[in-house]
């Protein structure tokens, strides 16, 4: 079996389905003091975590939903599961046989421990609350670099924990980065030492199972002076017909002259509010990439953000998304230059079909002082057909008069004669439509690993597939 | 081959060709003659199938089948293949991606080509038209040259390898040296059973590929067939000759040669 021969058999019902959840049948709904101070007794964690997680709630409870991007009117914050762990995981397994037999089968029908044998430096794969899997191949852990399950990592490195959570992305942020504070459970810890190059990617994957769940995974990645790395992220859930939240936080740390790459590809199901805040800090000459491709999930707030702190720094954001049927994806990106000297690009790419939204929303603000700052953003939207539409709402905040500043956005349909012509060669119009859709993501797909590259086309050419009649 | 019977076509309600009769049997050439205007590339168009144009009478059947009842893709599956007068860009979709899956279409009863067999083939193919493999991995069409678009065409011809290929307007806006480029990979990657549709306005092509019979189309209908000495006499006199000899008022169109 070739590392990418899972690709082929992916079909809609492998991200579908779901397994048994007799251990969700216990977990209550809603949110209250107590749950909040039972997941941190139950992680044994050091007391300031539980304050800062009191802290979340607080500031939860207080805070309205934000006014502007999608609706989440009907999003019903009691009828969630904050909390879910399968009774037989606990503690993560190192090796694939001693995951539990159903959740190590969901795993490998999307191919993570196949991709994690080939191509990878190490995989970590959550289950609904907990990380059922986490390893770092020996070769890197030799050079110091630590990839752990957060759970752990507050455990383990209390002291780099404590420095750098929730530092980038503040408590108060907004409503959902204050309950993502309370009730956050799982994720990743990624550190790479001073000078180290990781130069196979590191995976995680995130699936939801059980249903009505919410899942709140927390990522902190701090990337050393002249480290390098790449980390992916994937994320799916089965389909119920009822509401399930993300909100996940991701925060990362560029050091001087440090690169690091953070590529995910969220699949959500379409019962999912993706409701997720990412966001880099980037010291002087580093280098933060940005590569996201959304599809999947009902409704879809996501705006990872570049702060270029440091001179010269320099940030690319490349995002894919695509709004199917019932779906909104309200994304973009947030840049704020503050360093002399820094860069930034945007680019990204909406498509829209069957009735969907796809929205740019983009905040580039160059602070005073930010001499020298260039930036580039440049938005595209493709739209297959006339019940769906596309908008774009860019926000430039420009304290600074010594910068550079370019922003184009475009809007297409396709058009009856490229169909056509590609149509005359024989390919039917589906075929073809894909065809037209991928050609237009492919600056995106070419800056993935060809593994994930694969895996993108073929998720958009599911997205694609019945799009005709 | 193709037989084209009485083919009257609407565009937006209004009739561009008033009744077509055209048979082509496999191996022959054929060359449709016409000032502009005359209807060519509907009739093109109409052959392969474009959505645009309505037929309200007659028949075209195509092997045996009636195309009519046929999509293009079914169209291009059955051998049917147009080179076209202004191909499509379809940026991001790399000329050796988009081919390879048009080549894997036509063929859906074998198996798929493997990619490094088709690079292969396709290399060979390149070669032959003075194509750079440096192509190979561009987007389709996008920021190719008016020469290099026309030759690209010529080139998915000769993978796809149709039964009946309709060329339409391939020459014009062609240098004389592309030109005879074209028209020798034409012959050259010709098997004998392969018949060709020339739609042109010029005579120029035909110094190049020998047609078996020249029609002349002119307002929607063919007012004059022969053999190619036919091509000879509107090289020599253009198509007043043809007005004056079949009673036809010039509507003002000038041939410019």
């Amino acid at each position: 079996m070739g590392a990418l021969d899972y690709i082929q058999d992916l079909d809609r019902a492998v991200f579908d389905e779901a397994n048994q959840q007799s251990y969700a049948k216990k977990a209550q709904k809603g949110l209250s003091e107590k749950l909040v101070r039972r997941i941190s007794k139950e992680k044994k964690e050091p007391g300031w975590m539980l304050e800062l997680r009191l802290e979340g709630l607080q500031k939860f409870t207080e805070m309205e939903l934000p006014e502007w991007g999608v609706n989440l009117k009907d999003l019903d914050f009691d009828d969630l599961i904050y909390y879910a762990s399968p009774e037989e995981m606990k503690g993560y397994a190192t090796s694939w046989e001693d995951v539990p037999a159903d959740v190590k089968r969901t795993f490998e029908r999307l191919g993570i421990p196949e991709a994690e044998r080939k191509v990878l430096a190490g995989a970590g794969a959550q289950y609904d609350s907990l990380n059922a899997y986490h390893n770092l191949k020996e070769e890197w852990e030799k050079l110091g670099v630590i990839f752990e399950d957060m759970d752990v990592a507050v455990q383990k490195y209390p002291d780099l924990v404590k420095k750098y959570f929730m530092k980038a992305v503040p408590v108060k942020d907004h409503k959902f980065t204050a309950l993502h504070t309370a009730v956050w459970s799982g994720g990743t810890f990624l550190y790479i030492p001073k000078g180290v190059h990781v130069d196979q990617p590191l995976q995680a994957y995130f699936r939801m199972n059980a249903q009505n769940m919410g899942q709140f995974e927390h990522t902190l990645i701090i990337v050393e002076e002249e480290a390098q790395g790449h980390y992916v992220e994937g994320c799916s859930a089965p389909k119920y017909g009822s509401t399930s939240l993300h909100a996940g936080c991701v925060e990362i740390y560029v050091k001087k002259n440090a690169r690091f790459r953070y590529s995910s590809v969220e699949n959500w199901s379409q019962d999912t509010y993706n409701l997720n805040t990412k966001r880099a800090i980037i010291d002087e000459n580093g280098l933060m990439e940005w590569v996201g491709g959304n599809l999947g999930s009902g409704k879809t707030m996501l705006y990872p953000c570049s702060v270029l702190r440091g001179k010269r720094s320099k940030s690319d954001h490349l995002g894919i998304a695509f709004a199917n049927k019932g779906q909104i994806q309200d994304v973009g990106a947030k840049v704020i230059h503050v360093g002399e000297n820094t860069t930034s690009t945007v680019l990204s790419k909406g498509i829209s079909k069957g009735g969907g939204e796809s929205i740019y929303r983009g905040l580039l603000q160059i602070n005073k002082g930010a001499k020298g700052a260039k930036a580039n953003v440049r938005c595209d939207a493709l739209i297959l057909d006339g019940d769906s539409r596309s908008d774009t709402y860019p926000d430039l905040r420009i304290h600074e008069e010594d910068v550079a500043i370019g922003h184009e956005a475009s809007v297409g349909r396709i058009s009856e004669e490229q169909l056509y012509y590609l149509r005359s060669r024989g390919l039917s119009e589906d075929e073809a439509l894909a065809m037209i859709v991928n050609g237009f993501i492919e600056p995106i797909i070419k800056a993935l690993p060809l593994e994930y590259a694969v895996e993108m086309n073929r998720l958009i050419e599911m997205e694609m597939e019945d799009s005709v009649g | 081959m193709l037989s084209v019977k009485n083919l009257q076509v609407q565009v937006e309600g209004k009739e561009i060709l008033h009744g077509i009769d055209l048979q082509i049997k496999p191996g022959e050439v054929h060359a449709i003659m016409g000032p502009n205007g005359s209807g060519k590339s509907t009739f093109s168009n109409v052959l392969m199938g474009h959505s645009k144009y309505k037929v309200t009478n007659g028949e075209i059947e195509f092997r045996g089948q009636n195309l009519l009842e046929l999509e293009p893709e079914e169209r291009a599956r059955l051998g049917m293949f147009l080179a076209f007068q202004y191909p499509k860009e379809i940026p991001g979709v790399s000329l050796v991606s988009f081919l390879r899956a048009a080549y894997n279409a036509v063929r859906k009863d074998k198996d798929p080509i493997s990619l490094y067999h088709f690079k292969k083939l396709l290399e060979e193919k390149m070669e032959l038209i003075g194509l750079s493999s440096t192509f190979m991995s561009r987007s389709l069409n996008e920021g190719f040259s008016g020469g290099e678009k026309k030759k690209v065409e010529i080139l998915q011809m000769a993978m796809l390898e149709p039964r009946l290929a309709i060329l339409d307007e391939t020459d014009s806006g062609l240098d004389i040296d592309a030109l005879k480029t074209i028209c020798e990979t034409v012959q050259a990657i010709r098997s004998p059973k392969q018949s060709i549709l020339l739609i042109t306005h010029y005579p120029r092509i035909l110094d190049y590929i020998t047609p078996d019979k020249v029609h002349v189309l002119m307002n929607g209908k063919i007012v004059m067939e022969d053999g190619e000495r036919l091509a000879r006499k509107l090289e020599e006199q253009g198509y007043d000759y043809v007005r004056e000899k079949m009673g036809i008022k010039s509507l003002g169109l000038k041939i410019v040669n």
